[in-house]
């Protein structure tokens, strides 16, 4: 990478194909469930048998049409399914039907948020329909392939971005924009390790002010956020490496190796199919009305960005923060509950969400939704801090009680006697016990050894449980220490 | 009997003069005797057969019968049936065995009709001669050693010696007409869209359209009401008002107007056919019709759209027949590649091929838009060429095919002058026009087919037009020599 932003600029463009999540196949009835047993929810229509014809599935352009308006897109009224012809086992008809010259999601974009909290736009060339293929399975046959197709008629959307984007890091935060907006959508369970969000990346590099493109690479097979970063960044290394060696690139595709971390040539340009792509004849064009398209767009959830901006302006967020907290539907559901139930201490809640929560259930492995503390809890736990109930420290106790599902915000509090002290005797009292029990510390303190105040500050929140107004003490402390 | 009319056996069914359990064993009783001599049937269903006609018996006696309940039909072995074979003439599907029915099917079971086998075809209802069959070719009734026409040979066989009062075909580019008119008997290609073709397997998508195949205008009528309707099942089928297609037979026909196209009667054209033609235009002066010169410009270029467009079609939609799922497999295959080249090679006929590797280099990048879009702008022509046309007049009028049934083996050799006895009938496939042939007359005992070609879902005006016809002809009543008995 060390050259790369010297000399070098890397030029990289997506092909993102969600899974559709509608009940049935693109173009049968059969169930689009996934997990079944091989070739259990494959019908005559997704096995290619002679004579079956395929019936437009309306669920899957309605969220075609989602997509382009959350993506501020033409839509089509006019597309045309087309055959993308070549022979694989896993492709039963020996044909895909997908959309070629007419796709059904025209021009769009998505602004996506850098690490510095600038914003870019990525353009989106266009979005269309096709099935997918079933999957071969190699191993377990010993020296033959099994073919299941149970996914084979699956509907995909499959997104296209212009190269508009310049590192790893951008394809990422691109790719994460469009994951986000399919989920808000409800069209796509997002879901990688399933295989129901996928992502190839177009990569090439040029010398910075070259108005020229590189040849690319079609880098495939890349499954999770991680590895995307990892075969861009590995692919751009590689290319460099040949170009600064005086060598050049191939245009070919290139498989992604997880467990290596590198790309390995799959096949060249001249090996590649033909696909002779032509009309569809056995489906009609699709024609959309503008009252089909209204009507769904009525039915269009806040964007993301859109709830990313309110964030911003109605809690005061940072862009930074909003977009985290945007990153889901039910991260920003379980958000703007807890901002309620916490007196409408927005940016507290935002902290303790982003930090407490999220570190504590990234290390356990769960999502939001399943979180052992209720929004409400968390909002009620801020609330009580807000109110000089407790001290965030306390807070963080009672967290780690809540987590442990030990009863709720309050019951925790009066269980474990954690409500802060803020009677002015009591805490003198305590202090004049701690001075009494540390005659030496007192005496050196008195001889500016200042340090010293922290120890009487820990000696009195040990002693109180930690329930002591920490202010409170900081004020009375220092009065008795300096012997008024 | 078995040169009776299905609206004549629908009655004797009615009146109970004789049940569908004796009909079925009449006709299957000649499919074994007469079959070997025109090799018309790939499958005969015969224990299904007998079966389905007790049902049907007994469904009458229950008062439960329609007008085609009990009557033997066959099917062309294009449409699927569920648990019996489907090759559709080809050894790439000889194992085949669908698992449903194809629509048409369903649609002649609910109707209460016995299917008695199915017929022989060309591989792929690819050809116009039925010499492409993976079982044999056909054999004319008339003259066994001539052709019986293409692709469905078999049905039209079948129907004309009397073994089957009707059977169903499929027309790509002629596919019944042309067999209709070379056996003697009525066939009718509907409006593309009219007719399901759900579980017809695919030779070239937008062209294929299922119809009957029978005696006479009337029995077509009577099928094509059991047959036509829209199918949610098919995309392409359209949601169009079904009519009674036996309403209108009896229409006057005085005044109607019917276009002769000029190409249609040009060159290359047999003098015996043009002059059974010319008298067939007599009679229906002479029943008032009005006769109208008409042009269709771009018939010359309907032959060589067609043959971009159908094998273009052909080439993806036999992509399926791998080798892999179902159908022929070769033996011992040694990778993927092997496979599918020796399955495909093995399984299919050479004129399958020759299509397929025709279509796949109209397809192929760089030739797309000289081959498979201009022809898809000439396919538009010829469409306004009707259009046009059709302002004018209620129907067209021209021959079916340029010649009578030509010998068996005289055109294998020259594929040209194979696609060229589809002449006349091609342009209709292309322009989604229903059309259909009916028989006119006879050169050296080989019969001639007359054409009549429709506007757009109107059927029932060519029915009429034909049905007129067949009242004040009998050329639909002879019957092939060695077939009377």
């Amino acid at each position: 990478m060390s050259d790369i932003n010297k000399e070098w600029e890397a030029v990289i463009g997506l092909e993102i194909h969600a899974q559709l999540a509608t009940k049935s196949k693109i173009f049968s009835g059969a169930s689009t469930q996934f997990g079944a047993e091989p070739n259990t929810q494959a019908c005559a229509i997704d096995l290619g048998m002679p004579g079956v014809l395929p019936v437009l599935n309306q669920e899957a352009v309605q969220m075609a049409v989602k997509f382009g308006l959350g993506a501020d897109a033409a839509i089509a009224q006019k597309s045309v399914f087309a055959r993308k012809n070549y022979f694989y086992p896993d492709l039963p008809k020996g044909y895909q039907i997908s959309q070629y010259e007419w796709p059904i999601v025209g021009q769009g974009h998505m602004d996506i948020l850098l690490e510095d909290g600038s914003s870019k736009r990525i353009g989106i060339t266009r979005a269309h329909l096709e099935e997918d293929a079933g999957k071969s399975l190699h191993d377990d046959f010993s020296g033959l392939s099994g073919i299941d197709l149970n996914r084979a008629g699956t509907p995909l959307l499959e997104i296209v971005s212009e190269p508009e984007m310049t590192s790893a890091k951008e394809a990422v935060a691109y790719l994460k924009t469009i994951h986000t907006l399919v989920r808000y959508l409800d069209i796509c369970d997002g879901n990688m390790q399933e295989g129901s969000f996928r992502c190839d990346a177009n990569v090439s590099v040029r010398r910075k002010g070259d108005p020229k493109l590189g040849t690319r690479a079609e880098l495939k097979n890349i499954n999770s956020f991680r590895f995307v970063e990892r075969a861009i960044n590995y692919e751009i290394e590689r290319q460099i490496g040949i170009l600064e060696n005086g060598g050049s690139i191939k245009q070919e595709t290139r498989l992604y190796d997880s467990n290596k971390n590198e790309t390995r040539a799959m096949r060249s340009k001249e090996e590649a199919n033909d696909y002779r792509y032509f009309p569809d004849p056995d489906l009609l064009p699709l024609v959309l009305t503008d009252a089909f398209i209204a009507a769904i767009k009525q039915t269009l959830p806040e964007l993301p960005q859109q709830k990313r901006q309110r964030f911003i302006d109605q809690y005061g967020l940072s862009p930074y923060d909003a977009s985290i907290l945007v990153s889901s539907k039910e991260m920003a559901l379980y958000y703007e509950n807890a901002v309620k139930e916490s007196g409408d201490q927005a940016k507290l809640v935002a902290n303790w969400v982003i930090s407490e929560l999220l570190g504590s259930l990234n290390k356990a492995g769960l999502e939001i939704e399943g979180s052992p503390i209720a929004s409400a809890q968390l909002g009620k736990l801020i609330s009580r801090i807000a109110d000089d109930t407790i001290s965030g420290k306390i807070a963080k106790t009672i967290f780690e009680a809540l987590w442990q599902q030990e009863g709720n915000v309050d019951e925790i509090i009066q269980k474990r006697g954690l409500k802060q002290v803020t009677d002015t005797g009591t805490i003198d009292t305590l202090i004049d016990q701690i001075m009494e029990a540390n005659p030496q510390h007192v005496a050196d303190y008195r001889r500016g050894k200042d340090k010293l105040f922290g120890f009487f500050v820990g000696q009195a929140m040990k002693a109180s449980g930690g329930t002591l107004n920490p202010a409170q003490l900081n004020l009375l402390l220092k009065k008795k220490l300096a012997g008024d | 009997m078995h040169h009776k009319t299905i609206a004549a056996l629908s009655r004797d069914l009615s009146t109970k003069k004789i049940s569908s359990v004796e009909l079925t064993q009449h006709y299957l009783e000649r499919i074994r005797r007469l079959n070997p001599q025109l090799n018309a049937f790939i499958t005969v269903t015969e224990e299904h057969a007998l079966d389905s006609a007790k049902a049907a018996d007994t469904a009458r006696a229950q008062g439960k019968a329609g007008p085609l309940t009990g009557m033997p039909v066959a099917q062309k072995d294009i449409f699927c049936t569920d648990g019996i074979k489907t090759s559709c003439g080809s050894r790439m599907l000889d194992n085949f065995i669908a698992p449903y029915d194809a629509t048409v099917v369903k649609k002649f079971k609910a109707a209460g009709t016995i299917l008695l086998g199915k017929t022989n075809m060309d591989e792929f209802a690819m050809g116009s001669s039925n010499e492409n069959s993976y079982y044999g070719p056909v054999n004319n009734p008339w003259q066994l050693e001539h052709i019986p026409g293409g692709s469905s040979g078999g049905s039209a066989a079948a129907v004309a010696a009397g073994l089957v009062p009707a059977a169903t075909g499929t027309d790509t580019g002629g596919s019944i007409r042309q067999p209709a008119a070379m056996c003697g008997i009525t066939g009718i290609k509907p409006t593309y869209g009219r007719v399901s073709r759900y579980g017809m397997v695919a030779f070239a998508s937008s062209l294929d359209q299922g119809g009957p195949m029978a005696k006479t205008a009337e029995d077509n009528a009577l099928l094509l009401n059991i047959m036509a309707g829209f199918d949610e099942q098919d995309s392409t089928s359209i949601d169009h008002p079904v009519p009674d297609y036996t309403a209108h037979l009896n229409d006057s026909i005085k005044g109607k107007r019917i276009g002769l196209p000029k190409e249609y009667f040009a060159a290359g054209l047999e003098s015996d056919v043009a002059k059974a033609i010319d008298a067939a235009i007599k009679e229906y002066e002479k029943a008032g019709a009005i006769m109208v010169d008409i042009s269709l410009p771009t018939t010359h270029l309907a032959i060589p759209a067609y043959y971009v467009l159908a094998p273009a079609e052909c080439s993806s939609n036999l992509a399926r027949y791998d080798g892999v799922r179902y159908g022929y497999r070769c033996k011992d295959p040694i990778d993927l590649e092997d496979l599918y080249k020796r399955s495909r090679s093995e399984g299919f006929g050479a004129e399958v091929k020759r299509r397929i590797m025709i279509g796949t280099y109209a397809l192929s990048s760089g030739y797309y838009d000289a081959y498979y879009l201009k022809a898809q702008k000439i396919r538009r022509l010829i469409c306004q060429d009707f259009t046009h046309a059709f302002k004018t007049v209620d129907a067209i009028l021209s021959p079916t095919a340029p010649s009578t049934a030509f010998k068996l083996g005289e055109k294998t050799s020259d594929p040209i002058g194979m696609y060229l006895s589809d002449i006349y009938t091609i342009a209709v496939n292309l322009a989604g026009l229903p059309a259909m042939s009916l028989p006119a007359g006879f050169s050296r005992g080989l019969p001639i087919g007359l054409q009549l070609i429709g506007k757009l879902f109107d059927e029932s005006t060519l029915l009429n037009l034909a049905h007129c016809y067949q009242q004040a002809t009998d050329w639909h009543t002879h019957i092939p020599e060695a077939f009377v008995s």
